[in-house]
This record gives C-alpha cells, structure tokens and sequence, in this order.
C-alpha cells in the first residue's frame, strides 16, 4: 500500500482513515457480489470434496473416486485432444490473419473484412451449436458436397465421437478467432509506427518486420489468447451436450469434464464427486490465470 | 556504399511487399471470410424455406417470405408461445443483471482506479483472477451453494451470479485511473464538492463511455450463457431463450424421431428459432461494430 493510487485524495496519514471509508463504501456492493459469488461457491466447493455425504472428512477420497471413475480418463483424453487442435489452430490462424489484415492497403477492406470475421461472435452458445449441427448434417448442408467427398453420407459418421475434437475446433474457431484477430490488430496498431519505418529504411523485408518485430510485440497477447483459450476449452459444455442431444445418445452425455461433473451433481446425486471435479477443473483454470498474471505483467497497471 | 545498398534493398523489399502478397492474402483472406459468413448467411436463408426446399433445393436459394411467415407463426405456437416466454425470460435476466452490474461495477472502478484504501491492491489481483476464470468454472459450485441457502430454481439464482462481472469491474477501473483527469476531481474537491458529489457530478457524467463498452460486453455474456440457467431453473417456463432452444432440438424429427407426431418442429423453424434466440445480440453487435472492429479492447489495458 505504499506506492499511492494515481490521482486521489493525498497521501497524508491523517487523512488514510477517510480514504479508506470513502473506498469501501464505494467497493462494498461490489465486494459482496465478489464474495457471494466467486469466493464462497470456491470455498463451498472445496469444502464439499474433502468431505464425505455425511458431512465427515474425506482427505483425497472423492478425488481418488474421481480419478478412477471409468468415465473420467476418457474425459480428459477428449479434453486433451480438443485442445491440442483448438490451441495450435487458434494460434497460428488468429496471428497470421491478424498480421495479413494489418498489412493491406486499403483501410475500410480491412476494417470491413474485420467486421465479418467478428460477425459470427454473435452466434455464440447454443445458437452456433445448433447451426453447426445443420452444417455438419449432409442432408441439408450448404457444403454437402465437401462432406460427402471427405466420404461422410450421413450425419451420424461425421459426428463419429473421434471427429469431434475436430468439429469442436471448427465451432470454436467460428464463433471466437473474429474477435482475437480484432484484438490483435488492435494490438499491432499499437505499435508505434517510426519502429517499422527504422526497420523498413534499414532493409528489412515484411516478413523480417513481422518476425523482428511485430511477432515479438504480439506475445503478450498471444499469451493472454492462449491462457484464455486454454482455460475455456478445459470447460467445454455446451457442444458435446447438444451433441449428445442431437445424437440420440450416440455420443454419451460425459464426454467432457464439466458434463461428467454435472453427470454426478444430477443422475447419481454424489455432490461431493461434482464438487471435487470441479476443484480440480478449478485448479487448472486459476493455475493458468495465476502463471498468467504473474509471468506477463499484463495487468500491471501501477 | 554500404547505406547505398541497404536502401537499394529496402526499395526492392518495398516492391516485392506490393507485388507478391494481395494475391496469396486475398485468397487467404477471402477463403476465411467464406467460412465465417457463409454459414450465418446459410441459416438466414433456411428461415425462409420449407423443409423440403432445404434438403433439395440450392442451399444458397432463397424460399419465399411467404415460408418465412409460416415458420415464424409454426414456431411461435411451439407449446402455446413457449419461444415468447424463452425470450421474454432472456430479456428480464439480461437486463436485470446489467442493471445491478453497472450500478455496482462503476463505484467500485472509481475508487479502485482513484483511491488509495486499504486492501485495494487484494481486491483488485482477486477481481483479475477470477476475471480470467472461464464462467463455466463456478457454475456446479455455484449451483451447490444456492441450493444449500433454497435459492436454487428461483429467477435470483441466475440474475445474481450473472450481475457478478469481473470483467466489468476491469474496465471501469482501467477506465477511471487512465481516462480521467485526476486534477479535475481535486479541484472540485477544493470547490467544496462532498466525495459523494464529486462521484454523482463529475465521475458518473464521465463514465458513459465505458458504461457502453460494459454493457455491451456484459449482455451478450449474459444472453448468450447456457450452463447457468441450464443447470439452475428446473422449469421450461423459466428457461431463457439459449437453454429453450436446446429443448427445441429435442422436437426436430430429423435430430430425435422418436418425437410424437404433431409436436414436431421442422428445420427450417429451428433455424428460425435460433436466429430469434440471437437477435437481440446480431442488434448489438450492428450497432457496436465500429467501435469494436477498431481494436478497442487492445486500448483497454495499459501498456
């Protein structure tokens, strides 16, 4: 607390007690909404997996019940794979989309081309899943002839449960790159110009400009898409629940971690089982949060 | 000689930048714009077709706007009006949340990017960590806890957790110790204002912008989410559009044919549906696209 807020009243000792009514009475409602619910259901949660239905200590006992339930490997394995493809595709995509956009002539085909590509961002949740479904359908799809020369005649074999952390990609990519390139072509304009016209005067070629420079200047954002993208994709939910739907069940409803989980909060009732997987997806989403803001200084704004 | 050289390759670099890439970029280019908006073209023009129009005809045809009438009025008799209600629901979540985030949101990014109290520097690196928790995280927690105090079922249970938005908080805050002179409130502190009325006067007349960008953000994350209120209201009369539409799926023939004659639902009012179940958003994203494409958000954080 030493270093002083910018602006604000000043820093004299006497005046630290009105400083700090002013800001809690202006952060409480806040701070209430903060507590009930992001800090008490994190709490409640931890408390439910370390105890038993009876309410007694369990230790790692729902999270061993966990780790060996036959669904939960297979769970992880999808996970894993989805976003092996959905990280690398996202990363690669959105930066040399981003990179190809900042680099054309004309501004208003740029900001346009942008526009579209955000577009499908309102299509997000549900609404995407569904359109994907028909997309995905050969009876009705608009690329029918794609999918039948890929060698899928019906809806069922392309939704073949190994397809899916393909298809998952593809709607992910759909709804979310349009905004990352957004951002990232925010981010390039930030880059103060008379730096690539140095590097430019100096003989640098654009694609040394881009390595040089541009690449390395997107990093932290590269970073901030990434660690979000990973944390989102561990809670995959919606997709394969549609899915499994639309399926009549050929793709089981426990596909993901978070469908597992919600398989035992609502069909075998075990709480404690719920809560411990969801500690565990916990885990890995603040784990990621947590190396993120502390490694990159993205939010550094003292 | 050397810096000769060096510019002679500059030009030649120059030139071969305007020659070579518009023809590897525009095709680059072009190929993504098809699949980013070939399917939502897709699906608008599904609404105006029969079924029949679908499975056969030119997908990108358009049917008729006859059709488009007859889906909408077939789908909107779904269970007496039910998609009504879905809407109606979505709506009310929405806004009531928006509502309490805002009122919420814009104090405490005041103070927290204008006052130095004590344990601000706490509250704001625990805003940020859950920020970038993914929503999904805390909903069967979420749903543990409201179930544990009978909120569990109630419209609360989905307004309250959604007017939780960290997000919000970040950029009300980001907002108020870059965008705002603090100057300007010393002096009006000098001119006798209460903080209260420095607040009212001064910093909220300053916050429209960001109340925009926080809306903006802040509705669409509420209209579009599904695992809360999927997991949180039991009743379909409760259900907001998003969590409707999947209930819709069930009653498509072509997705699920065990659904008993005469409550089916065709694809092309499916499709009808889910565009509906988005409208709202498709409007604000119109409206928003200038000041989002522009890159925004890259400006929303200092560097």
């Amino acid at each position: 607390m030493a270093q002083s807020a910018p602006g604000g009243l000043a820093s004299t000792p006497g005046r630290d007690k009105r400083r700090n009514a002013l800001g809690w009475s202006f952060a409480a409602p806040y701070t209430v909404l903060l507590a009930l619910f992001g800090i008490v259901p994190t709490g409640y949660a931890l408390y439910l997996a370390f105890t038993t239905s009876e309410a007694g200590f369990a230790g790692f006992g729902n999270f061993v019940a966990t780790f060996t339930d036959f669904r939960f490997a297979a769970a992880v394995g999808h996970i894993a794979i989805y976003l092996g493809f959905w990280l690398v595709s996202l990363t690669v995509l959105t930066v040399g989309l981003a990179l190809v956009l900042f680099h054309l002539r004309s501004a208003r085909l740029s900001r346009f081309v942008r526009f579209l590509y955000y577009l499908p961002g309102a299509l997000v949740g549900a609404s995407s899943v569904l359109l994907w479904l028909f997309i995905l359908d050969p009876a009705v799809s608009p690329v029918s002839w794609l999918l039948r020369t890929l060698g899928f005649d019906r809806f069922g074999e392309v939704i073949a449960v190994g397809n899916l952390p393909v298809l998952f990609t593809i709607i992910a990519f759909w709804t979310g790159a349009g905004g990352w390139i957004v951002v990232l072509y925010g981010a390039l304009n930030n880059i103060p110009g008379d730096i690539i016209e140095a590097a430019r005067i100096d003989g640098a070629s654009a694609l040394q400009i881009a390595r040089r420079i541009e690449l390395p200047m997107l990093r932290k954002w590269v970073a901030y898409m990434v660690i979000l993208a990973f944390a989102g994709g561990s809670q995959l939910f919606v997709e394969p629940q549609l899915l499994s739907q639309a399926s009549l069940g050929v793709i089981s409803n426990d596909y993901s971690l978070n469908q597992l989980s919600y398989t035992f909060a609502f069909q075998t009732g075990d709480l404690n089982g719920a809560a411990a997987l969801s500690v565990e997806l916990l885990v890995v989403s603040l784990a990621a949060a947590g190396i993120f803001v502390t490694w990159s200084g993205f939010f550094d704004a003292d | 000689m050397r810096t000769e050289k060096s510019h002679a390759g500059g030009i030649a670099a120059r030139r071969r930048q305007r020659r070579r890439p518009p023809v590897l970029a525009g095709l680059l280019l072009t190929a993504f714009a098809a699949f980013f908006v070939l399917p939502v073209g897709w699906l608008l023009l599904a609404t105006t077709k029969t079924d029949e129009q679908l499975l056969n005809g030119n997908p990108l045809s358009f049917g008729s706007l006859k059709q488009l009438k007859e889906n909408f009025t077939a789908v909107m008799s779904f269970q007496d009006g039910q998609l009504w209600t879905w809407l109606g629901n979505s709506l009310f979540y929405s806004f009531t949340a928006l509502a309490i985030t805002l009122a919420v949101s814009i104090p405490v990014g005041y103070v927290l990017g204008l006052v130095d109290f004590r344990f601000r520097k706490p509250l704001l690196v625990t805003t940020l960590v859950v920020m970038l928790m993914p929503a999904t995280t805390l909903v069967i927690p979420l749903f543990l806890e409201t179930n544990a105090l009978g909120l569990a079922g109630t419209a609360w249970s989905v307004i309250l957790p959604f007017s939780f938005y960290p997000f919000g908080v970040y950029l009300t805050y980001i907002y108020f110790s870059t965008a705002v002179p603090s100057a300007l409130l010393s002096a009006a502190r000098i001119d006798g204002c209460t903080e209260w009325q420095v607040f009212t006067r001064i910093a909220v007349p300053l916050a429209k912008p960001i109340v925009a960008l926080v809306g903006f953000f802040g509705f669409v994350a509420n209209w579009t989410n599904f695992f809360l209120p999927y997991v949180m209201l039991p009743g379909s009369d409760q259900y907001p559009a998003q969590v409707g539409l999947a209930q819709l799926l069930t009653s498509v023939p072509s997705f699920n044919p065990t659904v008993g004659a005469g409550f089916e639902v065709t694809r092309p009012e499916l499709a009808l549906a889910a565009v509906l179940a988005v409208a709202p958003v498709l409007v604000v994203f119109m409206f928003a696209q200038r000041t989002l494409v522009s890159g925004m958000l890259a400006g929303a954080t200092k560097e």
